[in-house]
């Protein structure tokens, strides 16, 4: 297993590389400086700024500084908001992303596996077809339609939640987001779970179950559950993206001072740096997660476990 | 004796399809959907760009002939609306062509050769896979300008790794048939043998794959134009069209549901009729 994860470690460096070295030599080829502004600087104050920001050297050694830099956790500083560093926006606004991620991950799983669950137990029902109906709508329906139309039932015309905004993390501020965060991962585990279940209560041992005559809800909840969990576990890595994604726009939307608004933000006002810093950030983040995903697979399915250890 | 009718694969496939009452429904949906975008221009009296001063954010009605309304600035919904669709059922179906030609000739490459090419190669996709590619398409936004063709080309390249991974798989079993041993006997070349007799033999998985891809593409356009990334004024899309009626939906409401409703719409149909392709072509979901 601990063999397994350093194997699985090592793998993840090149990715982490790459994700460095394409942003990195995007932001080279990207017309345009930071320094160019409307009137032009005088000659010795663009020379100055450049040598600050190591831009009179070659490219080969900016990367340098620039990796050097990231692996002390130094992203330079903001070229949009003065007298911050890249790494201090990151710091100010993952934790606000963080929890309503976690959140809606914690209320997809939840929801979605239970809907799946019973939809499979009560295949081709009514409960069924509304469950799958409903998840394609889920699906079909893009997160940046879902906030406005969530925004405008339940804040202009019923008034129960807040349009928009944080509030130093309210409550009533929290739910319309979360759930527009989670709603398309609902839908997503809801299928995956569904027909999953579906073929772990044809196998064998779930008959074997029903036929020694043991109570519905203990074969549901002891045998068939952790099976059907595993895909569900598989799809938690695309998920996890899809969540980050979606935040960048939810928090647009709400105006919830979050990373994926910083994001957003950098983008809109050509912010080389902290478009730069986030998207290596996030790369690593979702590389670390999804190996997290995958060693709690392998800790689930002795199968994975097996074939760890061959190779 | 009843004779027991033997039906082609094609036919048994197809049956499956009709059986499948909401991908049929979708597909017709979606015919109809292209037919009126395309016809549009000459539904309506009014123009995209032009601005009636009678009726600036007027609510929907047939008295006016705005049927969908008029933006905050008086332009016609409804043609908007259909110059929306337009362009991103264009995009969907261009990038996905994009994403096909890469992905399908790296998938047949990688298995038709095998070995360590296939190695190396299958080993950069799984790089790829777990890159962030919403946050790369937004970055190439970012630095290179919002290029309608770089659009196309930027969505159409991060998408082709599914089809990639496929076609390998198809590929893997499709060299082993005795036509592909016959045509190396023959002294085809390996670009030949892939073109001729491999390719053509994948495009049925392909075809799925296509219906799957295009709302994916479909989607990443309209959360670029969204954010305010993707088409620039004065064309748009319908992503474009869902930020602006986001922006204005708390008096004039139907600015928003309209785009809303088409892009939901779109989506919804390539979605039923890929999921009943999917499962038409798999010999395993015989009821």
């Amino acid at each position: 297993m601990i063999e397994y994860f350093i194997r699985r470690l090592l793998g993840a460096i090149p990715t982490i590389f790459i994700i460095i070295l394409v942003s990195f030599f995007l932001i080279r080829l990207a017309p345009g400086g930071p320094f160019d502004f409307d009137k032009s600087l005088a000659p010795e104050i663009q020379a100055n700024l450049n040598a600050k920001f190591h831009l009179d050297e070659p490219v080969y050694k900016q990367f340098g500084f620039y990796l050097k830099g990231i692996l002390q956790g130094d992203f330079g500083p903001s070229f949009q908001y003065k007298n911050y560093t890249v790494t201090e926006l990151i710091g100010q606004g993952f934790p606000v992303s963080m929890q309503l991620g976690l959140s809606a991950m914690a209320l997809a799983l939840l929801l979605g596996s239970a809907a799946g669950i019973l939809a499979a137990y009560r295949q081709n029902s009514k409960f069924d077809y509304g469950v799958m109906t409903i998840s394609m709508l889920g699906i079909s329906v893009p997160n940046f339609v879902m906030a406005p139309i969530l925004i405008l039932l339940f804040a202009i015309m019923f008034s129960i939640f807040p349009a928009g905004g944080w509030n130093d993390g309210a409550l009533e501020n929290r739910i319309l987001p979360i759930v527009t965060l989670a709603l398309p991962q609902i839908a997503y585990i809801a299928r995956i779970s569904r027909g999953s279940m579906i073929e772990v209560l044809r196998s064998p041992f779930i008959r074997t179950a029903f036929s020694k005559g043991l109570p519905t809800f203990y074969i549901l909840t002891r045998h068939a559950l952790k099976p059907t969990l595993l895909p569900v576990i598989s799809y938690m890595g695309p998920a996890i993206a899809g969540i980050i994604t979606g935040s960048v726009v939810v928090e647009q939307i709400y105006g919830i001072p979050g990373l994926g608004r910083y994001f957003v933000q950098g983008a809109l006002n050509r912010d080389y740096t902290l478009v730069m810093g986030v998207v290596v950030f996030y790369g690593v983040f979702i590389i670390l997660l999804n190996l997290i995903v995958d060693l709690l697979y392998g800790w689930l399915d002795p199968q994975i476990r097996l074939q760890g250890k061959k190779a | 004796m009843s004779e027991i009718e033997s039906l082609s694969p094609r036919k048994q496939i197809w049956l499956r399809l009709k059986a499948n009452r909401a991908a049929l429904a979708s597909m017709f949906l979606i015919g109809l959907l292209m037919i009126t975008v395309l016809v549009a221009p000459w539904l309506s009296p009014f123009n995209g760009e032009d601005i009636d001063y009678e009726a600036i954010a007027s609510e929907p009605s047939i008295t006016t002939g705005h049927l969908f309304g008029t933006d905050s600035l008086g332009r016609d919904l409804f043609v908007r609306t259909m110059e929306g669709s337009r362009i991103s059922l264009a995009i969907g179906l261009v990038a996905t062509l994009v994403s096909l030609l890469i992905g399908i000739n790296y998938g047949a490459i990688a298995g038709y050769f095998g070995g360590r090419v296939d190695a190396v190669m299958m080993r950069i996709v799984d790089i790829l896979y777990a890159m962030p590619f919403m946050f790369f398409v937004i970055l190439l936004m970012v630095f290179f300008g919002r290029n309608i063709f770089l659009i196309f080309f930027a969505i159409g390249a991060i998408n082709w790794l599914d089809i990639a991974r496929i076609v390998r798989g198809q590929t893997l079993a499709i060299k082993q048939q005795d036509y592909v041993e016959a045509a190396r006997i023959y002294g085809a070349s390996h670009w030949k043998i892939i073109q001729r007799h491999i390719v053509p033999n994948l495009l049925g998985i392909v075809v799925v794959y296509i219906t799957l891809t295009i709302p994916q593409v479909i989607l990443v356009e309209s959360f670029l134009s969204f954010l305010g990334l993707g088409i620039q004024e004065p064309m748009t899309s319908l992503g474009a069209l869902v930020s602006e009626g986001a922006n204005e939906m708390e008096s004039y409401s139907w600015t928003l549901i309209f785009p809303a409703v088409f892009l939901s719409i779109i989506l919804f149909c390539f979605n039923f009729i890929g999921d009943g392709l999917r499962d038409a072509l798999d010999p395993k979901q015989v009821k």
